[in-house]
């Protein structure tokens, strides 16, 4: 491997990071990291000839050097700096992590139920790693992608919460990860296991905030294990620099009979792909996947959805949107595979994009794969711009031509917006969505 | 001054000449009913004067108040008081019924520099004329038109009417669609909408509109100008005779 390949740089720095911070972890963490990286080395940065990489160019990434963030202290992050980004009149647990590294003293942590566990990922695996054994890297397999394998390498640190049987967490956890400006680009490298037990159910919330207009990469992985009857809420909220690269992965088990869903919401980042997994391992579980995409400028946006049913009687919902201006471009390519047996399937997946501006490109792949014969499927995708008799029926009511492109463009992303429960992250992404709009102060009035 | 003075008024649409100079004198206070068979420009009229963009002035003037309603952007058109209750309202899911209206009243009374109305105060305000144009209290809370009744729509129509409180109000075709019930309802919204500043523009094809909104003048729109004007005994005559006695060909070999 020559030095200018860009695998070579991860291998030395992960031969560093071994002697420097790994040699103390458990064998099987280690073992774990070294399988993680035989992968990444093996297959490299994935190209545009890769069938899940061909909207996708991530030769940005591999070409720039990264200092990994666990090099960099997580303090020296006021309170007052990270406040922006937090939810506000907020009931539960806040979890924050800056560029990585959890900060205690940043973090809120709120009673819960007994047996309940949240914290963070890295102090369980220095001192508790039993406990996440059975799971971590269990789901979300290295081999999924490379940048799954690169993260399992170099993970540092995030959310690690587990719900015991039977369990019900009322208010939402966030896991909030921030990252700063540093004169290196630095890479984190989150990681959040979720375990939820029969019975039990928890809502999480996930953000990717930058702090600074800076140039980083942030390869975060959520792995949740949903047991029996088990229901789990997550979101994801990714507001990152739009400077920055984010590729990220979620991966959901889900046990019979239990009911997940996720709403990804994307809206910073230069470069950004972040895909969902869902594996149905028992009968009758139901999940519903939201997305929404606002790009703008020349941001790239890539969302990679895949359903595995493979088990009969479940039921799939899925409808991401895309709102696209500038010369920006975004990304849905959605899989749904119905494997042989997974008779009685139920399966759904929509995908609309608007475009706002004449340059602005919208890719759209939605997929089916059947392999039973009694089940219940379909797709659909629409990509088109704003109705013109839409709009001129609001200017015939006196409303201004960009007022109304407001209002409408905030219509078509409401069925998604309305998914989103926690009021909290609602705020937040009303004032996001809204800043992205023409006319914003007409259009929060409806927000 | 009239309220609108139409002069010689061509328009195209997608590059077809419909009207082909339109004389129209409409003052505060009268309601005016243009009729006509299908396709002699009604509704291009009524589009033309409210602004939609597709409908093109390709001749003529058309004052309103004194100043040129032609030069104006539909928004400003809307401010200045002229009011269009289309014949196809447009569907706008994710808009709601409430805020969509406070948004245009508020457009319009910034415009006129009055006070915009807070949502309390815009409450009281529609409150009253929900029920007038029999409503249900949950329609305000609805997406615009989303799953609407072709009833409800033209309900809606005048309901954002009498709300807006217009100058000037063309109705395009309001009445089609329109069961007897729901025409007495849209016809009670409108009546209690007549007044001594507002002029009313009914734009139909059947005369049965008429029988509860009476105009002061009616007009007999044939391709593309007006072929005959008169009192409301002339709606009456047009149900007896129908418009074949104004067909271009008719009215040649008279």
């Amino acid at each position: 491997m020559s030095d200018a390949d860009p695998r070579a740089q991860y291998l030395a720095d992960f031969a560093a990071l071994e002697k420097d911070f790994y040699h103390s972890e458990p064998e099987w963490v280690r073992d774990t990291r070294r399988r993680a990286l035989a992968r990444f080395r093996e297959v490299g940065f994935p190209t545009l000839k890769e069938e899940m990489w061909r909207h996708t160019n991530v030769a940005p990434i591999a070409r720039q050097p990264f200092l990994p963030a666990v090099r960099l202290g997580g303090d020296g992050v006021s309170p007052d700096r990270v406040r922006p980004a937090r939810f506000s009149q907020f009931e539960g647990s806040e979890l924050v992590f800056v560029n990585g590294h959890y900060a205690a003293r940043l973090s809120t942590l709120k009673d819960l139920p007994p047996g309940v566990r949240v914290g963070s990922l890295a102090k369980v695996l220095a001192w508790d790693s039993k406990v996440v054994e059975p799971y971590l890297g269990r789901y979300a397999k290295p081999d999924a992608n490379p940048f799954v394998a690169l993260n399992t390498a170099f993970l540092q640190d995030g959310g690690f919460i587990e719900v015991p049987k039977g369990t019900a967490v009322k208010h939402p956890i966030h896991l909030l990860f921030v990252s700063t400006f540093h004169p290196t680009p630095a890479v984190s490298y989150p990681r959040n296991l979720i375990v939820v037990g029969e019975g039990a159910s928890v809502t999480v919330t996930e953000s990717y905030v930058g702090l600074d207009e800076g140039v980083y990469f942030t390869n975060p992985v959520t792995e949740a294990v949903v047991g029996p009857a088990g229901r789990f809420d997550h979101y994801k909220l990714q507001r990152e620099s739009e400077k920055a690269f984010h590729v990220g992965a979620l991966q959901i088990h889900q046990d019979r009979n239990s009911v997940a869903s996720d709403n990804s919401l994307s809206f910073g980042g230069a470069l950004v792909r972040h895909d969902v997994k869902t594996w149905f391992g028992g009968e009758g579980a139901e999940v519903a996947l939201y997305g929404l995409y606002a790009t703008h400028g020349t941001q790239h946006m890539d969302s990679h959805t895949l359903i595995d049913h493979a088990a009969p009687a479940c039921t799939s919902r899925e409808l991401y949107k895309g709102i696209l201006d500038g010369h920006s471009r975004g990304v849905f390519y959605g899989n749904i595979v119905v494997h042989k047996d997974a008779q009685k399937t139920n399966a759904m997946q929509t995908n609309k994009n608007l475009l706002l501006s004449k340059d602005a490109l919208a890719d759209s792949i939605p997929g089916l794969q059947i392999l039973a014969n009694d089940v219940k499927c379909k797709h659909g995708s629409t990509t088109g711009q704003l109705d013109e008799s839409a709009i001129f029926y609001l200017r015939s009511r006196g409303i201004d031509p960009e007022a109304a492109r407001g209002m409408l463009t905030y219509a078509f992303v409401r069925e998604v917006v309305d998914q989103v429960k926690v009021a909290a992250m609602h705020a937040i992404l009303s004032i996001q969505l809204a800043s992205r709009l023409p006319k914003a102060d007409a259009v929060r009035e409806a927000l | 001054m009239a309220l609108l003075e139409v002069r010689g008024l061509k328009a195209s649409v997608a590059g077809k000449e419909i009207l082909k100079g339109v004389d129209l004198t409409v003052n505060a206070g009268e309601v005016h009913a243009i009729m006509g068979p299908n396709g002699s420009g009604k509704s291009t009229l009524a589009n033309v004067l409210a602004g939609r963009p597709s409908y093109e002035a390709i001749g003529g003037s058309a004052l309103y108040q004194g100043k040129d309603l032609l030069a104006m952007k539909p928004e400003n058109r809307a401010r200045e008081g002229v009011f269009l209750a289309f014949q196809y309202p447009v569907e706008i899911p994710g808009v709601g019924n409430a805020y969509f209206l406070k948004s245009a009243l508020n457009a319009i009374r910034r415009y006129r520099n009055e006070q915009e109305l807070d949502a309390m105060e815009f409450m009281d305000l529609v409150n009253d004329k929900v029920k007038l144009l029999g409503l249900d209290e949950s329609f305000l809370s609805r997406s615009l038109n989303d799953g609407f009744s072709g009833g409800e729509k033209k309900r809606n129509e005048i309901f954002q009417m009498a709300v807006l409180e217009p100058r000037l109000a063309i109705l395009d075709e309001t009445d089609s669609g329109l069961d007897i019930d729901a025409l007495k309802v849209v016809a009670n919204g409108v009546n209690t909408m007549r007044a001594k500043d507002r002029a009313i523009v009914v734009v139909t094809h059947y005369q049965r509109i008429l029988n509860y909104i009476v105009p002061d003048f009616v007009h007999v729109l044939v391709d593309g100008r007006i072929a005959k004007s008169g009192g409301r005994e002339l709606a009456l005559e047009l149900e007896k005779t129908g418009y074949a006695s104004f067909e271009p060909r008719a009215a040649s070999a008279r």
